[in-house]
């Protein structure tokens, strides 16, 4: 068993084509797949449908292949920072499906578990809600959401050994555990790969069987969307 | 324009907002004046505050030398970690939030109606951002508190008797703190009552600028 390939190109080798529903992972900026991105782009696959909590920014994350026209749908709960991305979609060249944060995060995650559909309160009574089933539990209204089976995850992780066990770091763990759980295939982008035994049994946040193909994806950008700090006291 | 520096300035808002804390609360910030609410935690409670991209236990903004692009809020702003910090992923964010385990979560909004909706998220025929967590925060945290201007820059009311953009939640709002005023209720089937008025605001006022019903 080997699932190390030695680019972000190689490692989508034969899972990419046009029309494929594609769940990425990332917050923002943060945590997202960089380099599967790039070759993404690169390797010219269009009408993509993309399951991801954003659509990046101008030119940044999936901002790259909005800005090549490679896609044609987004299901995401937050698309603001993106100027490419608004006139796609108010030109109606781009489609958009909101949802919301937390129920994308449990589309995926229901996906990845084997379960086609789940009911939840969030949204109900607003347009979310328009032409899905609503259902009464314990006197409480319930909408019936879909899960997402994706066709193709791609997400980033912090480090992973040569099985796949992969650990994230800090926020940057985000979509990319639901995300790599949704799809037929998933490919993970790593800092770091580590030998077998040198991960903690105990702390693997995302285990190898849920992960198919691994590419090292360093050195990193890692770009900030709003840098704050505060000063340091006097000493 | 003597009238606007009638009331509560935003920092006030947000203190007003923090009065609501009690020991031992978990607590998600929106973006706007509600960030600015932890500022205000009082210094004999512990309170943890959630960021719904993946965190328990939000530290200050960190020093310029320890920026670290991992490690960002719900704004896609740079924080820092505490002692107690904890990480996890969206799904287990929203778990959390959608679960009931989060007790107070401060927003804004456009629109308050008298019946506890509350709309946020999106104005027809304007770009639509998403909604992004808002709409499993008010589903699923166990108070909500929602701090906004009393009037639009149009003067219009935003404490409604219904509302007319399109909903974030339906009857899921606890408490209004405006620059005039605070209104709250007990339960989600009882009306708003008018609890406390700024300085300088009178009754009249606040009737004046409010649609919504309300007990007084």
């Amino acid at each position: 068993m080997n699932k190390i390939y030695p680019s972000a190109e190689a490692a989508l080798e034969g899972v990419l084509k046009d029309g494929l529903l594609v769940a990425s992972g990332g917050f923002g900026l943060c945590g997202i797949p960089e380099r599967l991105l790039d070759a993404m782009r690169d390797s010219g696959v269009k009408d993509l449908t993309f399951a991801s909590n954003n659509a990046g920014i101008d030119n940044e994350g999936i901002g790259k292949l909005l800005r090549t026209k490679q896609v044609k749908k987004m299901i995401s709960s937050y698309v603001g920072e993106n100027k490419e991305f608004e006139r796609q979609y108010l030109a109606g060249e781009l489609e958009v499906e909101f949802c919301p944060q937390g129920t994308l995060a449990e589309r995926m995650r229901a996906g990845g578990a084997g379960i086609p559909g789940f009911y939840t309160k969030t949204g109900v009574g607003t347009q979310v809600a328009e032409g899905k089933e609503v259902k009464v539990f314990g006197g409480e209204e319930y909408i019936l959401e879909e899960g997402i089976f994706a066709d193709l995850s791609i997400i980033k992780a912090w480090k992973a050994d040569e099985t796949g066990n992969v650990v994230f770091r800090k926020t940057a763990r985000n979509f990319n555990v639901p995300a790599a759980t949704c799809g037929k295939v998933c490919v993970v982008e790593v800092e770091e790969i580590v030998p077998v035994g040198s991960l903690d049994p105990d702390a693997i946040h995302l285990p190898g069987v849920f992960v198919q193909r691994i590419v090292v994806g360093a050195p990193y950008d890692k770009k900030i969307e709003f840098t704050t700090t505060r000063e340091r006291e006097a000493v | 324009m003597s009238e606007a520096s009638k009331g509560w300035s935003r920092n006030e808002m947000a203190a007003r907002a923090a009065k609501e804390l009690q020991d031992g609360f978990y607590v998600n910030l929106g973006i706007g004046i509600p960030t600015l609410v932890a500022n205000y935690v009082p210094k004999d409670i512990t309170v943890t505050l959630q960021s719904e991209n993946g965190m328990l236990g939000i530290g200050p903004f960190p020093y310029p030398d320890e920026v670290d692009p991992d490690l960002i809020n719900a704004g896609k702003q740079t924080i820092s970690e505490l002692p107690h910090s904890a990480y996890f992923d969206s799904a287990a964010s929203f778990g959390m939030i959608r679960g009931g385990h989060i007790d107070l979560t401060v927003l804004g909004a456009m629109e308050v109606a008298e019946n506890g909706d509350i709309a946020n998220w999106m104005i027809p025929g304007k770009m639509i951002k998403g909604m992004g967590g808002a709409m499993d925060l008010v589903a699923g945290v166990k108070k909500i508190i929602v701090v906004m201007e009393h009037t639009s820059k149009n003067g219009d009311p935003k404490f409604i008797p219904a509302c007319t953009l399109p909903l974030t939640g339906r009857n899921v709002v606890d408490m209004v703190i405006t620059d005039l005023a605070v209104f709250q209720r007990p339960d989600h089937d009882s009306p708003f009552r008018l609890v406390e008025m700024a300085p300088g605001v009178t009754a009249e006022e606040i009737a004046a600028k409010t649609t919504a019903h309300y007990v007084s």
